[in-house]
């Protein structure tokens, strides 16, 4: 047994110092127990403010496929609708790309380039949204509807994703801006898993004779792909979540449409976007808080479950003992 | 006797740290020898040479050269990919695939190299864990994952997906450090068995392994080549005093 | 083996371009972030003016009143987000070995990549009948944002910190509460400072929760209770609008607020060159691996 904390044991603490450990103790538990508590007290509150709408449209707010605000009738599917398509859009285009970030990163850069290169990937993430937004507007919307609306259309024309050009506010344009701002989130989980994969695994790969590309393949990623799949979850709860970019560039038609040309709207952006006008009505109020109550719950699932994933895969691999 | 792998004038560098000076070796064909000394003495690093593995690490690299053959595998137009091919490793600590099933870490090196016929990788499976004195135990287990097996299993593994591609000669760096008795044994047992039809390079700091196994064995010292010869005369009537002084354990 | 022969110049190929194609990925996401440098530099340059800075929006057509609003919304958050931030940092990390301490962490973990307008509407259920929209309603979402944040990197800062450092304290009689401080101050310095910095980089740029708190206002605040524009809702407001002064407006604040927080970053980056934290999402993140490591 440790001498020192034998020594230290048999060492009476005088009444202060005691009394000292225990306030500070009791001191830290509560601020964090509160800020805890009071975290769900704050979600106790969003439902109930939430309440009116959610007695007032039952369960047609989780099965109405029309938004109309005239009518009264309010619903959340072309929202959700709207949030899993910019998503999709944003992890299809975004995930593939984050991975070849990491594995450039990883695997191929030389070693003095890794650091400021990965400090300048991660500098996506701190550009705030609303800029995100605005470049969107000025420069990315027109970019694509101008030159690659058109050839989307001409060469994909015959599915329902591309139709016409409605401008260039669309749920692609939503999305490609989406795929941008996750690429740091996901780039760099996925390439932190990927260091984290020992180098015996690319020496098994490489003894055998693969190339540099095989390794990466065999040796590297196949180890890491739990970590990576954890990287594109954490990814697709960021992009269900952001709300600025996507209110500047979807358009804001609560309509639901395959076209991915068509401005389209997500649980977010409703609610940034109506923020101003409806704080008159207070019904309408409850309508986009329960939009967010729903946004809220989505989160939750996604970021709790990313965090499960990310949890299993970074468990050391396990492997039978030494002997026979 | 032929020599199948020898280098000439043979430097490794880690950056500006000299691990291998000047080695010329001579390591004969379908025989075992086995490379000796203390920690840190360079013999890693060396056989790391003869497969074109010790340029993989940031900084390091090689000048002189090393015959395969007759053939510098160290030439322009020779490819470290296809050296490889033809030089086997394994190493110290067993690393089988993980994500893979024992047949899939067998067959990694063939599919590697372009392999799809699933006769061929049946069989060439099945020959080298034979060759590994692997097959009658996980014959019935060929889909079980590559490390659900014991560490011995494990590493009889690595020894198998080695032979899978054929290679000339296998190196082998410490492949028991890891292992308790039985399980060592058993490998220097299949070891024996392999040197009739390929050439085995094998490191390791256990003086009395080297004297069991290897027909020939090589003692270096702080990255020089000390003495080469017959395993019975280096243990038994060593030239240099060097040598003398590390088999009795004067040192290291 | 002949084969290799023949696959062999195949798999040369197909490395080649998968490598073409690796650091091709690596170009595609570094023109984004150039090109918005570049037209947020352009176009907000010609708006910058001493006067653009001092004087509000109305009268002045400038954002000044923005500038300071984005300056309180932050202090203000701080002064809550800070304080409580580091002690649950330090109860997770001191204390944490229970099930609560797990619970914590978890939650801490989850609600840090949480989408910033729900946080922004939590603040807004039960703050508004109290604080109305505000500068402090405002703060209460920034600093609901911030504390995850920083707990996250004040844990990650004294995780650093090797054991050896509190059993010799310990061992030497010093209370417990002596203990932490001193490790706090001497060695977990660096890491709470730039995580104190990332936090504040991150709260600046955030706009839906103010959006939703602190609303917006032409003129200046003139009391915390008041509502004000800050930076990043005056580019929401000014976006789509086509005239000169709202153009002015949106990009000149673009420029300012993009130029804070890169700067924080950089500031960050420089002073943790010797270890690895060098974004909010970098630490965020490694935390979030350590703890699933640990929790595995």
């Amino acid at each position: 047994m440790d001498m020192r904390f034998r020594g230290a044991s048999f060492r009476p603490k005088s009444v202060r110092a005691l009394g000292g450990d225990f306030a500070f103790h009791l001191f830290v538990g509560i601020v964090a127990f509160s800020a805890f508590i009071l975290v769900w007290v704050l979600v106790a509150q969003m439902v109930y403010g939430a309440y009116p709408s959610m007695k007032a449209l039952g369960f047609r707010f989780l099965t109405d496929a029309t938004w109309d605000s005239g009518k009264g009738q309010f619903t959340v599917i072309p929202l959700v609708a709207g949030t899993l398509t910019t998503s999709g859009i944003a992890i299809l285009l975004g995930v593939p790309i984050s991975i070849g970030i990491a594995i450039y990163l990883s695997e191929l850069s030389p070693a003095w380039i890794r650091e400021p290169l990965s400090f300048v990937i991660e500098l996506l993430a701190a550009v705030p949204s609303v800029i995100y937004g605005l470049w969107g507007i000025y420069f990315l919307a027109p970019v694509l509807s101008h030159n690659v609306d058109p050839i989307l259309v001409s060469l994909l024309g015959w599915t329902p994703l591309f139709q016409g050009t409605a401008g260039g506010f669309s749920k692609l344009t939503a999305g490609v801006i989406l795929a941008i701002m996750i690429i740091p989130t996901v780039a760099s989980i996925s390439k932190e898993a990927m260091m984290a994969v020992p180098n015996s695994q690319r020496e098994a790969a490489l003894s055998l004779g693969a190339t540099r590309y095989q390794t990466t393949r065999i040796g590297v990623l196949t180890y890491a792909r739990s970590g990576i799949f954890g990287a594109a979850i954490l990814g697709l709860g960021r992009a269900v979540g952001e709300t600025m970019a996507v209110a500047m560039t979807i358009g804001n038609s609560p309509t639901i449409s395959w076209n991915l040309l068509d401005p389209g709207t997500t649980m977010a952006s409703m609610i940034a976007n109506n923020w101003g006008e409806d704080l008159g009505d207070p019904f309408k109020l409850s309508v986009l808080l329960e939009i967010a109550v729903v946004l809220f719950v989505v989160a939750l699932l996604i970021n709790v479950f990313a965090r499960l994933v990310i949890g299993k895969a970074m468990k050391p691999v396990q492997s039978g003992g030494a002997g026979l | 006797m032929a020599q199948k792998i020898e280098t000439e004038r043979l430097n490794a560098y880690f950056g500006a740290v000299h691990a291998v000076k000047d080695v010329d070796l001579g390591i004969p064909e379908n025989k075992i020898t086995a490379i000796i000394g203390p920690s840190g003495c360079g013999k890693s690093t060396l056989i790391r040479c003869f497969n074109r593995m010790h340029e993989v690490v940031h900084g390091a690299r090689v000048t002189g050269k090393v015959m395969l053959d007759g053939k510098n595998i160290y030439d322009a137009d020779m490819d470290p990919v296809l050296v490889r091919t033809k030089v086997g490793m394994v190493f110290q600590k067993p690393n089988p695939f993980p994500t893979m099933s024992i047949y899939d870490n067998v067959a990694a090196g063939l599919r590697l190299n372009g392999v799809k016929d699933w006769n061929r990788l049946d069989k060439t499976v099945e020959k080298s864990l034979k060759l590994a004195a692997l097959w009658d135990e996980v014959k019935h287990q060929l889909d079980a994952s590559g490390v659900s097996i014991s560490g011995g299993q494990q590493q009889r593994l690595c020894i198998a997906r080695a032979l899978a591609v054929e290679p000339e000669a296998l190196l082998l760096d410490e492949p028991c450090s890891a292992l308790d008795p039985i399980a060592t044994a058993k490998i220097e047992d299949l070891l024996f068995d392999l040197k009739n039809s390929y050439t085995i390079v094998i490191v390791t700091h256990n003086m009395q392994q080297a004297a069991r196994i290897a027909d020939y064995t090589a003692f270096m010292y702080m990255g020089e080549l000390i003495e080469f010869g017959v395993t019975k005369t280096i243990f038994e009537a060593p030239d240099k005093e060097l040598t003398e002084k590390y088999i009795t354990g004067r040192f290291g | 083996m002949s084969l290799e022969i023949r696959t062999f110049r195949r798999r040369k190929l197909v490395n080649l371009l998968a490598s073409a194609a690796a650091l091709s990925c690596v170009v595609v996401a570094l023109i984004p972030l150039a090109s918005i440098l570049v037209e947020v530099a352009v176009k907000g340059y010609g708006a910058l003016s001493w006067g653009f800075i001092s004087n509000p929006i109305i009268p002045g057509g400038g954002i000044g009143n923005a500038i300071l609003g984005t300056l309180q919304l932050v202090f203000y958050a701080s002064l809550v987000g800070l304080p409580v931030g580091i002690l649950t940092g330090i109860y997770v990390s001191e204390f944490g070995d229970n099930v609560f301490g797990r619970t914590i962490r978890f939650f801490n973990d989850v609600l840090a990549n949480f989408p910033s307008i729900v946080i922004g509407l939590l603040a807004y259920s039960l703050f508004i009948t109290y604080f109305g929209f505000s500068i402090l309603l405002g703060a209460i979402a920034l600093a609901i944002i911030m504390i995850p944040v920083v707990a996250n990197t004040t844990e990650e800062a004294l995780r650093m910190v090797p054991n050896s450092l509190r059993e010799a304290s310990l061992a030497l009689g010093v209370p417990r509460w002596k203990t932490v401080l001193k490790i706090m101050i001497s060695n977990g310095k660096a890491g709470m400072v730039t995580g104190a910095l990332l936090a504040i980089a991150r709260i600046t740029g955030e706009t839906a929760p103010i959006l939703v708190t602190a609303r917006y206002s032409y003129y200046w605040a003139l009391s915390p209770s008041d509502p004000t524009a800050s930076l990043p809702v005056a580019i929401w407001f000014n976006a789509l609008d086509q005239s000169v002064t709202a153009q002015q407006e949106a990009w000149g604040a673009a420029l300012i607020l993009i130029i804070l927080v890169l700067s924080l970053n950089i500031v960050v980056r420089l002073l943790t060159r010797r270890n690895r934290f060098s974004n909010s999402y970098q630490m965020v993140k490694k935390s979030w691996l350590r703890k699933s490591k640990q929790s595995a």
